[in-house]
């Protein structure tokens, strides 16, 4: 087996990333910009919907429920994929997935593909695979082109560029285009991103795209997108293939109606996205010749298997939490080390990897609930968050961390031992002690230190005040 | 009313003004407070870096201490918030069906500070003075866990002498996070920073907030700045009365 989440196995922790992410100053004004500003979007277009709450209720349903019979969803769907006219393939991991599509495309003689955005496709790092095949992708979103085209790595999963402002975005397409003289103006990017993209879309023979929801019933194929592109590339190629997660199957068509209003509202803060594209197999004479859905696996079916993390597969890949979260404002996407950032990759990445990789995510959060708040589709991730930091506990050998919090619950098990923890502290600390603050601990605790002093425990615990009061008072 | 009081671990050692603050401020209003001296912790710092198995006992020494108490008052939401999200969890896990029966006849009986005032005692005026600055911070659990609400500026709004300031972003977590202050220094230093800037830019003296943890935390940046604003739990605002006590 070969599970593959992007390059994160081999990403150094969220600590080490972070550290150099935090003195991008550039970076940093750049998410925060960018975050604050979907944020606040998403605010108004949620405010306004009266039945939010129950449409989150409704999706965080039909989620469970869809996974709670996700064989024969997945089941149903292939068979109406497939009377439709499309093709199925089943991929256990990262690896057969790619061969698969590299296959499909070099059957038909393919040396360039035109991509919509599919995280999937870097989840399982298909570009690096049809690259080493002679095949060049070209990504048709424009974000995912700016990330292409500046050899850099997507920092969000619905705006892979946030980390970029338009005058870096310039630069790039400058480059890139070789247009020296191209402004900075949005009109000046999106024109330049038209005439480079026009080209491809017309060029190209080979469509590969993602998938917001495929939907068991009809056998159809939902894609959702802001920019067109996803349209031409679902109606000009001969031949369309898609990958998508298992978990993107939902049961009817009538499901969308709940889906098409969380996922837009939650993902750009608009009402309802630009395109919504729905595909079901082909036709004569309109669209893609050849229509194939690749159904990756790649450790969902272990996700699955576990009740108490499970909920991690209800994913819309909406991007809520990230904007929300108040670590991934300060560092971005890269400290990561996944190309699934922010809290639902802290639980995600791991999770897919069967808990062999990305350790430090779990503990990537201050656990401040935010992301729960707004996730359209109920994940309750920190609760997740801390069911990972249980597994990661369990396996460890014993360490100083380990030692030191067993040591303080055998402390707290007992008042007795509690209260003479309480008077040895007041001692222990006298040496830390400088003009009446503590700032300088040694070891981890140094973390504190470096930047917020600490009051010394007072003279007198609450406990003993107590007693005192108790006996005074007779 | 006699009204049992659950300090927590960290105000009992580190924060006894806190735990002051609480008993007179319940004795003025005309209630007996009793405190259990069997209590340590609730097991919160245990569960969430990931210690479960540890936190399991602390959970039975609670359910111990506090089966008989009437109704049970705890100055900080976050420890409030693991007992009511996490105990009937565990208990559950646990196998142990006696336990998860009694977890959730203690639930109700369970109360934050500024929910029993508010709440159970059904006050928003409790006679306190306090000539100061302040603004008010929302930690994550009393907004997003407890989902308290308006009820600690209610009873802020009605102090005497106080100027409440508003402020900006009220939901964006300090950076505290438990371990994750030491786990992840650097990050939790940038969150501090952040907030810290929107408690500067509020002109107070003091910030206060329903946890000595996020506290602890802000004031530890505050005062490592030598900014000149304090923290201070809403308990021994709400305790003051003017008498100097």
């Amino acid at each position: 087996m070969s599970i593959r989440v992007g390059e994160s196995a081999s990403a150094p922790s969220f600590q080490q990333a972070a550290l150099a992410l935090l003195d991008d100053t550039q970076l940093r004004r750049n998410v925060r910009h960018a975050t604050d500003v979907i944020t606040r979007k998403r605010g108004l277009v949620v405010g306004e919907q009266a039945d939010w709450q129950a449409l989150r209720d409704a999706g965080s349903a039909i989620k469970r429920h869809t996974l709670r019979h996700l064989d024969e969803y997945l089941l149903q769907f292939e068979q109406a994929f497939t009377a439709a006219g499309g093709h199925v393939h089943w991929a256990t991991d990262a690896d057969e997935a790619n061969r698969i599509i590299v296959g499909l495309v070099k059957q038909h003689g393919g040396k360039e593909v035109i991509k919509i955005k599919t995280m999937t496709s870097d989840e399982i790092g298909l570009n690096p695979a049809l690259e080493a095949a002679g095949i060049h992708p070209h990504e048709t979103d424009l974000a995912d082109m700016i990330v292409q085209l500046g050899a850099d790595k997507p920092s969000h999963i619905v705006v892979p560029a946030l980390h970029k402002n338009r005058q870096q975005v310039r630069e790039i397409f400058a480059r890139a285009m070789n247009l020296p003289d191209l402004g900075d103006r949005p009109e000046d990017l999106t024109a330049a991103a038209r005439r480079y993209l026009r080209e491809k879309f017309l060029k190209v023979k080979i469509g590969v795209s993602g998938a917001n929801f495929l939907i068991a019933e009809t056998g159809g194929v939902c894609i959702v997108e802001s920019e067109g592109n996803g349209r031409m590339c679902l109606t000009l190629p001969e031949v369309l293939v898609a990958v998508a997660g298992i978990e993107k199957v939902i049961p009817r068509f009538a499901d969308l109606e709940v889906m098409l209003q969380l996922l837009p509202r939650s993902a750009t803060g608009e009402r309802m996205n630009p395109y919504n594209s729905i595909w079901t197999g082909v036709h004569e004479g309109d669209g893609p010749r050849e229509f194939h859905l690749v159904l990756l696996d790649n450790g969902r079916t272990k996700v699955l298997a576990n009740p108490e993390a499970r909920e991690t597969l209800h994913c819309i890949r909406c991007g809520a939490c990230l904007n929300t979260c108040p670590v991934y404002r300060q560092t971005g996407g890269h400290a990561y080390g996944s190309i699934y950032a922010g809290p639902i990759g802290a639980i995600l990445t791991p999770q897919l990897h069967g808990m062999q990789h990305s350790q430090s995510l779990p503990y990537a959060s201050s656990l401040c609930g935010a992301c729960y708040e707004v996730c359209p589709v109920k994940i309750n991730i920190p609760e997740v968050l801390v069911h990972l930091r249980g597994k990661i506990v369990e396996e460890q050998s014993a360490n100083v961390e380990s030692v030191a919090m067993k040591a303080m619950a055998m402390v707290f098990r007992s008042p007795r031992r509690f209260e003479a923890a309480q008077r040895l502290g007041r001692i222990g600390q006298w040496p830390f002690i400088s003009g009446g603050w503590i700032r300088n601990l040694p070891g981890m605790l140094g973390n504190w230190t470096a930047v917020r002093d600490l009051k010394p425990m007072p003279q007198q615990s609450f406990r003993e005040w107590w007693k005192q009061r108790e006996k005074s008072n007779g | 009313m006699q009204i049992t009081l659950f300090i927590t671990c960290y105000n009992d050692t580190l924060f006894p003004e806190t735990g002051i603050s609480v008993v007179r401020l319940l004795e003025r209003l005309g209630h007996e407070v009793v405190f259990p001296l069997a209590q340590t912790c609730c097991g919160q710092m245990h569960y969430n870096t990931g210690y479960q198995q540890e936190a399991l006992p602390l959970m039975r020494q609670f359910v111990e201490t506090f089966r008989n108490a009437e109704t049970i008052c705890i100055p900080s939401s976050s420890c409030v918030a693991m007992i009511r999200d996490h105990y009937p969890k565990m208990a559950e896990a646990s196998g142990d069906a006696a336990l998860a029966e009694e977890v959730a006849a203690l639930l109700p009986r369970v109360f934050e500070l500024t929910e029993l005032l508010t709440d159970k005692l059904g006050l928003e005026d409790v006679g306190a003075y306090y000539p100061h600055r302040v603004t008010y911070h929302a930690s994550c659990h009393s907004l997003r866990g407890l989902q308290l609400g308006d009820r600690p500026l209610r009873l802020l709004r009605k102090v005497r002498g106080i100027d409440l300031v508003e402020l900006a972003n009220i939901d964006q977590c300090c950076g505290f996070g438990g371990t994750f202050a030491v786990k992840n220094g650097e990050v939790s230093a940038a969150m501090l920073a952040e907030k810290m800037r929107c408690v500067e830019n509020t002109g107070a003296e003091i910030c206060t907030a329903v946890d000595n943890s996020c506290l602890m935390h802000i004031f530890g940046g505050l005062h490592r700045q030598r900014t000149g604003i304090r923290t201070v739990h809403l308990a021994e605002i709400l305790a003051s009365d003017g008498s100097g006590a």
